[in-house]
């Protein structure tokens, strides 16, 4: 069973606890699906400067951090008790495309010439770790939600305004990755 | 004073919309319940978010290689996990609402549609610049940092730190 479960999941095993998901939090509390909002809920908590953004009472929606928090011991549990020894399988083109830039270590999910302390202080890491989070963060709470509060649970709901909003990071995502990255991933 | 009235109701009408700053752009993490529970009862949605957080890992949504494939069309990974996730959470919504299922304390669910704002396209076009730098959107920015890679803390302040800056300057952009 374990030695099942640490093989890479299929992705509609993945789709079909995702899809629960949304059901499972609305019978447990009327909860929405949402995970960005984490993070405005953390600025409220730690540093809201009396911007009107951030005054309400966060504590209100702690049940969001709490999740957020299950989700990092999720991932722990993953990566340790179920940890797959084999590399990451990459599509043959983008490996071809990545070892362009001197990307070569397909070892672990996140590619360590970017994902390390050393890349952090170099041009290309910091633009995409920082410039990148940065860029996560305001652009998600501008949009008033992330991929699982517009792409599940608004689309689930089925509001025009989340799809806007879907096809939107497609569209920023498709831009980035096509016409901009190959910039950047030559710093 | 029907001069007044006339300039009352224009002056109403052009007042910008502004509903969208209290509930649209959170509708989906505004807590509806009216009960009050001890804080311990939230450990519930951390037992979700770990099942959910174990799946992100397995089937590798966490993984930036995935999202280089997806915004490159170079793999259906990614596109069947939010295509399946998005058609089963929508039977399900569908259902609740059909059948007026009610959460496990007995209490309504609660459906509030999305307002339309131009921060939906502008905000998105943003997000997906950063999805595809990181490779990342927030659920999984919180998975990476679980699997053990420490710099993954240094994004996600970063994206605490662009909420923060998007709530300092919201007044200023166009919604």
């Amino acid at each position: 069973m374990i030695e099942l479960l640490s093989q890479p999941w299929p992705w509609w095993a993945a789709g079909i606890i995702i899809g629960l998901t949304v059901p499972t939090l609305l019978l447990l509390g009327n909860k929405h699906f949402g995970i960005s909002s984490s993070m405005r809920h953390i600025c409220a908590a730690c540093f809201p400067a009396g911007i009107p953004f951030f005054k309400y009472d966060w504590r209100k929606e702690s049940w969001n951090l709490f999740f957020v928090g299950g989700i990092l011991l999720g991932a722990i549990i993953a990566s340790t008790l179920l940890a797959n020894p084999n590399p990451v399988q990459v599509a043959p083109a983008l490996a071809a495309e990545l070892q362009g830039y001197g990307l070569t270590d397909f070892s672990n999910m996140l590619p360590t010439e970017i994902y390390s302390w050393e890349s952090l202080f170099s041009l290309r890491g910091f633009i995409l770790l920082v410039v990148g989070g940065f860029l996560v963060g305001f652009g998600t709470r501008y949009a008033g939600g992330c991929t699982s509060g517009h792409a599940i649970m608004g689309l689930s709901n089925l509001q025009w305004p989340s799809l806007v909003a879907t096809i939107s990071f497609m569209a920023g995502g498709f831009l980035m990755a096509n016409l901009l990255l190959p910039f950047i991933m030559r710093l | 004073m029907s001069d007044i009235n006339h300039i009352t109701t224009s002056f109403q009408t052009t007042t910008p919309e502004t509903d969208f700053e209290v509930r649209s752009l959170d509708t989906m993490c505004v807590n509806e319940s009216h009960l009050q529970h001890p804080w311990y009862y939230n450990f519930k949605y951390t037992i979700v978010g770990l099942i959910f957080g174990i799946a992100f890992v397995k089937a590798e949504i966490v993984s930036w290689f995935r999202i280089q494939e997806m915004f490159r069309l170079q793999s259906f990974h990614m596109y069947g996990v939010i295509g399946a996730g998005v058609v089963l959470g929508a039977l399900f919504v569908w259902l609740i609402k059909r059948f007026k299922i009610k959460t496990i304390y007995g209490e309504p669910i609660e459906f509030h549609p999305k307002k339309f704002n131009k921060g939906q396209i502008y905000g998105g076009l943003v997000f997906g610049f950063g999805w595809a730098m990181t490779g990342a959107c927030p659920g999984p920015l919180f998975a990476q940092i679980g699997t053990g890679v420490s710099v993954v803390a240094v994004v996600i302040l970063s994206a605490i730190a662009g909420t923060w800056v998007y709530g300092y300057m919201r007044e200023k952009l166009p919604h």
